[in-house]
């Protein structure tokens, strides 16, 4: 049965790459949309039967056979349902048969066989990651693992005329190969530690050792893993690619950043749990590591005016929550934010993808805005996903990541929690900048179709939207905390999974109602700090501009205000991230560490390759040397 | 401990038979007849292949030097899957390139019954011999092409080298034979484990001969100058055919040489392997990255799949040792099938194996770059192809036998190499063609069959390997 | 008697000429007669360990060795000529056309 959930997007995959050239449209996309339907089907009568069982037996095993044996080492190839896996198979499926319904309409104007191309490549990236998260053990994780990492490679350069599109997804191909040799090295560690590549027996066999207290294998073998996953999840110092891979078709970038490959690191690190748990010097890292990720590309996303880009660097710092929860032990909370983000991540990009279809391919926000009377459901459902990420009150966002920034409080991290906290401010304001720029105030000049009469999403996409803003708006309420009398259903799933109970308990109901109120209060300023600046202000500039005189004094004043508030807050903010992060950090550090690796290998290869002269008594003389030095190794040892 | 009989030789024989077979069919044959040599060389073969099977598990043995032990059958069975596909990618190559096709299988059978021979032996002089019956054919097949300056060029370099090596291999036996008082591998195993020998100087000078014969066969850094020349100037299917044949086979003679005569030496070789796979690993990877050429880069790629072998060789535990084994026919099925496409793309007037010349080929050739892909994807060790889980096998051999440096050169060269493996499937999918297409053969149906066949292999191992493993860990129990 | 010492060390000397002679000398045919004389000092140790050893293996190898140098210098000439009819030129360093 679980075999079903990856096999029905595998044979779509063998589907429209075997025939796919030679059907039409209609039936390629149909075939790709129908098999993620059924997957999710299956998946959501699994979970179904899943939670038939009691707490304690909620993990369902199917054996396939046995993969590896040698020796006393025997791997069976095992899927395994258990209340993590259900979550994420739900979200996989889910929110990836959305995108590809969605995409049926965004790739019409390719080619019938580029179309099937796609959608062959969308349907293996899909049965790869629902092998990554049913996978039993770390190497059927990893046979996902690689799955999607070389699935992502292919997307992401889907358009390969583009160079810059071909690039990317060479970048990311590089970048996150660097991760998974270290997700293997770390894989192996445990391996020759613990003789078990299984995660359960691994659990069992941590679980009675006591926490590391100094920097030993479980905290060497975590930290490699975690450098996997960063990698996968866009961390630093491995995001460089998630940015760039914006240069794939849209619904790509929604389906890797929203449902499925960002999230692995994630996942991973909350299916091993327990090893984690046993290395506090690593949950440290993963939680410091997460907290600047966030904030740096919180920054970043501040000063971007490319659409997509705004939402990639989002999604990185929406990810550095993540495992700032994992650090802090709050597993539940990061799967929490994991799902509810993959739903308005989802929509955000989708509803990016809706505007840059309908202006035909624009996609800087200087050349848009006063969208919002031309694509009336871009526009709404738009609105819903941000005011989501924003964490505004009673959305999906708020949940998920009020957890998060209630768990690091509670932990006694002052410091990650404000850093999380300015965080919020700044996804606030940057996406509300985003959502002012492109929908509201006037159409600027420059904009591509500006004379044109702009269509609103088809049919198939505009459903979709709707679909996943009713489901941002809801999606928080499966996780609704005990302060507010709800019962945080999630997070009782999830426990067993993790195999370790939450520190958090009921008497801190106050604080957390406090704390709630506090990160409310942020993401309303941060909406207003938005409103104010790239609303309010450039009607201030417009009235400027026609009585200059009159109102001179006033207007000065405010105008005062404004450049204090400009030069205080704004200008150095965009000069560090701008100049200093991004530039700084992001383009020259990080860049040229991952080009300093390719150059390095190249050119000692070009001078290495010198070597081979082409005359053969000098390979006569390499092979004497060869002679000279195996036998004077063994005579004068 | 072995029955004495014949039955231990059927399998090469076999072989023989069908090569003696071809050889009369070419001379007596009517210049314009069309006569199946092709499949004459599959009928000996197949002939091989299920003598093999009957004598699974028998341990027979003929005249002392030749046994047909478990290990020695593994790898016949290789060589014979290798020998099939061969002879099913060649029949569209000789047809475009106008080859002498009695010579050519005539040729390429005798090969595989001196690696067949070379897999069994089990005396240092059977060894040399069948070495130099499978290096005559196939410096021959290199150089077939005549008329082509660089064929003629790579056989000369291939032959001048290996009978510069096989020299140094038979000074090594000569030592080892005055030492010992005899060449049978037992006779040696026994003799050395008896005698502490260790701080006899002129072993040390035998063990270090036979070494380098053994690494200039696998190719191994610093005696791998020849390779990549070799590779790039003989014909693809050829090369496909020798740098899997022709390795299985040494690697077989090697294991079997040092794991079983030389085993109470290890302490004496396994430091210089361990330097050689490391160097050959990392040397195999880095300059692949630079080629353009697809055959040379792929040459380099087997340079650097023979330092993964010599991982296995290293570790010789008992995974590492069914890793050997398995790894053998991954990269044996996958290596051939990869030259395999290269060979069927070539024109009689223009070989068509520059990186640039695959641009596209997705648009032309949906079916040869896909499965192109498939084994570039398993030479590189992406899951879950055969390469995969032989590498995995390989690296947790070394893991777990404390060869920590080794599995982690190992990874990290097989992360580089993804990038210049994935470079060539770029190429293909992921470009446009500048300039006119180019003149490509019409593609033979049996090729397409044998490349089929080759991909269903490489994913059936790599998601069922198992009852293959337990085959290749039969093997290895029987003899070390 | 001669000790067998004085047999390798000859041998040895044979060989170590040969060795030179493949990577010194710059025609083909010499080259190739330098490796027969490689196997020819292999050839020498052979038969002198066989009669220190008392059994007629040695000698007998030997002409295994000597089927197989007859076997391998054929081959090699004919590359030659077929080198030959290319280029005009029995110098190695000619042919690397095939480099890097």
């Amino acid at each position: 049965m679980l075999a079903l959930i990856p096999l029905f997007p595998l044979l779509g995959f063998l589907f429209n790459a075997s025939f796919g050239r030679r059907v039409p449209k209609t039936v390629s996309g149909g075939v790709a949309s129908l098999v993620m339907l059924a997957s999710f089907a299956v998946a959501a009568m699994s979970v179904w039967q899943l939670a038939g069982l009691p707490v304690e037996e909620r993990v369902i095993d199917q054996t396939l056979y046995t993969w590896i044996a040698s020796g006393d080492f025997v791997l069976d190839l095992t899927l395994r349902l258990d209340p993590l896996s259900a979550v994420m198979i739900l979200v996989i499926t889910g929110i990836g048969s959305l995108i590809h319904i969605y995409s049926t309409a965004y790739m019409h104007d390719e080619p019938d066989s580029e179309y099937a191309r796609y959608f062959s490549y969308l349907n293996l990236f899909a049965a790869f990651m629902l092998v990554l998260v049913l996978g039993a053990s770390f190497l059927v994780l990893f046979v996902g693992w690689e799955g999607v990492g070389l699935c992502s490679y292919l997307l992401i350069g889907f358009w390969f005329k583009k160079k810059s599109a071909s690039d990317a997804g060479k970048k990311a191909f590089v970048v996150n190969r660097i991760g998974d040799y270290a997700f293997i090295l770390g894989t192996l560690l445990l391996f020759t530690h613990f003789g078990t590549l299984d995660f359960r027996q691994l659990a069992d066999a941590v679980a009675p050792l006591p926490p590391e207290a100094t920097f030993g294998t479980l905290s060497i073998a975590t930290l490699l893993l975690f450098i996997g996953a960063t990698g996968k999840s866009a961390q630093i110092p491995l995001y460089v690619w998630l940015p760039d891979a914006m240069e794939g078709p849209t619904p790509v970038s929604a389906l890797i950043h929203a449902a499925t490959m960002v999230t692995a690191g994630v996942y991973m690190i909350g299916r091993t749990a327990v090893v984690f748990t046993h290395a506090p010097d690593t949950m440290l890292i993963v939680a410091i590591i997460g907290a600047l990720t966030a904030l740096m590309a919180g920054t970043i996303g501040l000063v971007q005016n490319d659409i997509k880009r705004v939402l990639a660097y989002s999604t990185v710092s929406q990810l550095g929550f993540m495992f700032l929860a994992m650090g802090m032990g709050a597993f539940g909370a990061g799967i929490f934010h994991l799902y509810t983000h993959a739903f308005f991540k989802a929509l955000l990009f989708l509803g990016s993808g809706a505007v840059i279809h309908a202006l035909h391919g624009e996609q800087d926000i200087r050349n848009m805005g006063g969208l919002k009377k031309q694509l009336p459901v871009t526009y709404w459902t738009f609105l819903i996903g941000s005011l989501a990420i924003a964490g505004v009150p009673f959305l999906s966002g708020f949940f998920s990541k009020d957890e998060i920034l209630f768990e690091t409080f509670a932990h006694g991290h002052w410091i990650l929690w404000g850093i999380g906290a300015l965080t919020s401010l700044l996804t606030a304001t940057y996406m509300f900048r985003l959502v002012f720029l492109t929908f509201h105030g006037e159409r600027r000049e420059g904009a591509i179709a500006s004379g044109s009469h702009l269509h609103d999403a088809p049919p198939a996409m505009a459903f979709v939207l709707i679909v996943l803003a009713i489901g941002s708006v809801l999606a928080g309420y499966v996780g609704v905390p005990h302060a507010l009398g709800g019962s945080n259903l999630l997070g009782a799933w999830l426990e067993p999974a993790f195999g370790i109970m939450p520190a958090a308990g009921e008497e801190e109901a106050g604080l957390e109602l406090m704390l709630m109120a506090v990160s409310s209060t942020i993401a309303l300023v941060g909406i207003g700090l938005a409103a104010f600046i790239w609303l309010k202000r450039r009607e201030i500039a417009d009235s400027m501009a026609r009585s200059f005189s009159g109102l001179y004094n006033l207007l000065l004043n405010k105008y005062y205000v404004d450049e204090i508030y400009d030069a205080a807050i704004v200008r150095p903010t965009v000069v560090l991230s701008t100049d200093v992060l991004w530039r700084g950090f992001d383009v020259r550090v990080v860049d040229a560490a991952v080009n300093g690796a390719g150059t390095i290998v190249g050119a000692s290869a070009s001078m290495l390759r010198r070597l081979q002269t082409g005359s053969v008594r000098a390979y006569a003389s390499s092979l004497f040397v060869g002679v000279v030095l195996i036998l004077g190794y063994y005579l004068w040892r | 401990m072995f029955n004495s009989s014949f039955d231990a030789v059927v399998p090469m024989l076999c072989v023989t038979l069908a090569a003696l077979a071809a050889m009369g069919a070419e001379a007596f044959r009517a210049r314009d007849e069309k006569m199946p040599i092709g499949g004459l060389g599959i009928i000996g073969l197949v002939g091989a292949g299920v003598a093999c099977a009957l004598l699974w598990n028998r341990n027979t043995s003929s005249f002392g030097v030749i046994v047909a032990d478990n290990f020695g059958l593994f790898v016949t069975m290789v060589l014979v899957i290798v020998g099939i596909l061969t002879i099913m990618f060649s029949s569209q190559v000789l047809e475009v390139d106008n080859l002498p096709r009695g010579e050519y299988y005539a040729l390429l059978l005798f090969g595989i019954a001196g690696m067949m021979m070379m897999a069994t032996a089990n005396d240092l002089l059977v060894v040399f011999i069948s070495l130099e019956i499978l290096s005559l054919a196939v410096y021959v097949l290199t150089g077939i092409r005549r008329d082509d300056p660089r064929s003629t060029e790579a056989a000369f370099k291939y032959f001048l080298l290996g009978a510069f090596s096989s020299a140094f291999f038979l000074y090594g036996i000569a030592f080892t034979y005055g030492l010992t008082g005899s060449t049978r591998l037992d006779r040696i195993g026994a003799f050395l484990a008896a005698q502490s020998m260790s701080d006899n100087p002129l072993i040390l000078v035998a063990l270090g001969l036979l070494l380098v014969g053994f690494a200039f066969k696998i190719s191994a850094v610093p005696f791998h100058m020849w390779t990549p020349d070799a590779y790039e100037g003989a014909p693809a299917i050829v090369t496909g055919f020798m740098s899997t044949g022709v390795k299985a086979a040494a690697f077989a003679a090697f294991a079997r040489v040092f794991l079983s005569a030389f085993e109470p030496f290890s302490q004496q070789w396994v430091p210089v392997i361990w330097v050689l796979a490391a160097a050959t690993m990392i040397l195999g990877t880095v300059v692949g990255v630079a080629q353009s050429n697809l055959k040379r880069m792929l040459a380099y790629s087997s340079i650097a799949h023979g330092g993964y072998l010599l991982v296995g060789l290293v570790a010789a535990n008992q995974i590492g040792k069914a890793a050997i084994l398995f790894y053998l026919l991954a990269y044996a099925i996958t290596n051939l099938a990869a030259f395999g496409v290269i060979a069927m793309l070539a024109s009689s007037n223009d070989e068509n194996e520059e990186l640039r010349d695959y641009k596209g080929l997705w648009h032309t050739h949906p079916a040869l770059a896909a499965m192109m892909t498939v084994c570039l994807l398993s030479l590189g060790g992406l899951p879950p192809t055969v390469g995969f889980v032989g590498k995995w096998y390989i690296f947790s051999a070394a893991v777990s036998s404390g060869y920590y440096g080794l599995a982690v050169i190992g990874m990290l060269t097989s992360v580089v190499s993804v990038f210049f493996y994935l470079r060539v499937v770029v190429m293909m999918y992921m470009s446009e063609r500048e300039g006119p297409e180019p003149v490509r053969p019409r593609i033979a149906r049996m090729g397409m069959v044998a490349l089929t066949l080759s991909v269903i292999l490489i994913f059936y191992l790599g998601i069922l390997p198992t009852r293959v493993l337990d085959y290749a860990a039969e093997s290895i129990a029987t003899i070390f | 008697m001669i000790p067998l010492d004085h047999y390798l060390i000859v041998s040895a000397i044979l060989f170590a000429i040969g060795t030179a002679g493949v990577f010194l000398r710059k025609n083909l045919i010499t080259i190739l007669l330098s490796i027969e004389i490689m196997l020819n000092a292999v050839n020498l140790t052979f038969v002198a360990f066989g009669r220190s050893l008392g059994t007629v293996d040695g000698q007998i190898i030997t002409f295994f060795v000597m089927t197989v140098a007859a076997a391998e210098a054929a081959v090699g000439l004919a590359i030659i000529i077929a080198l030959y009819r290319h280029r005009e030129s029995l110098n190695p360093d000619t042919f690397s056309s095939l480099k890097w």
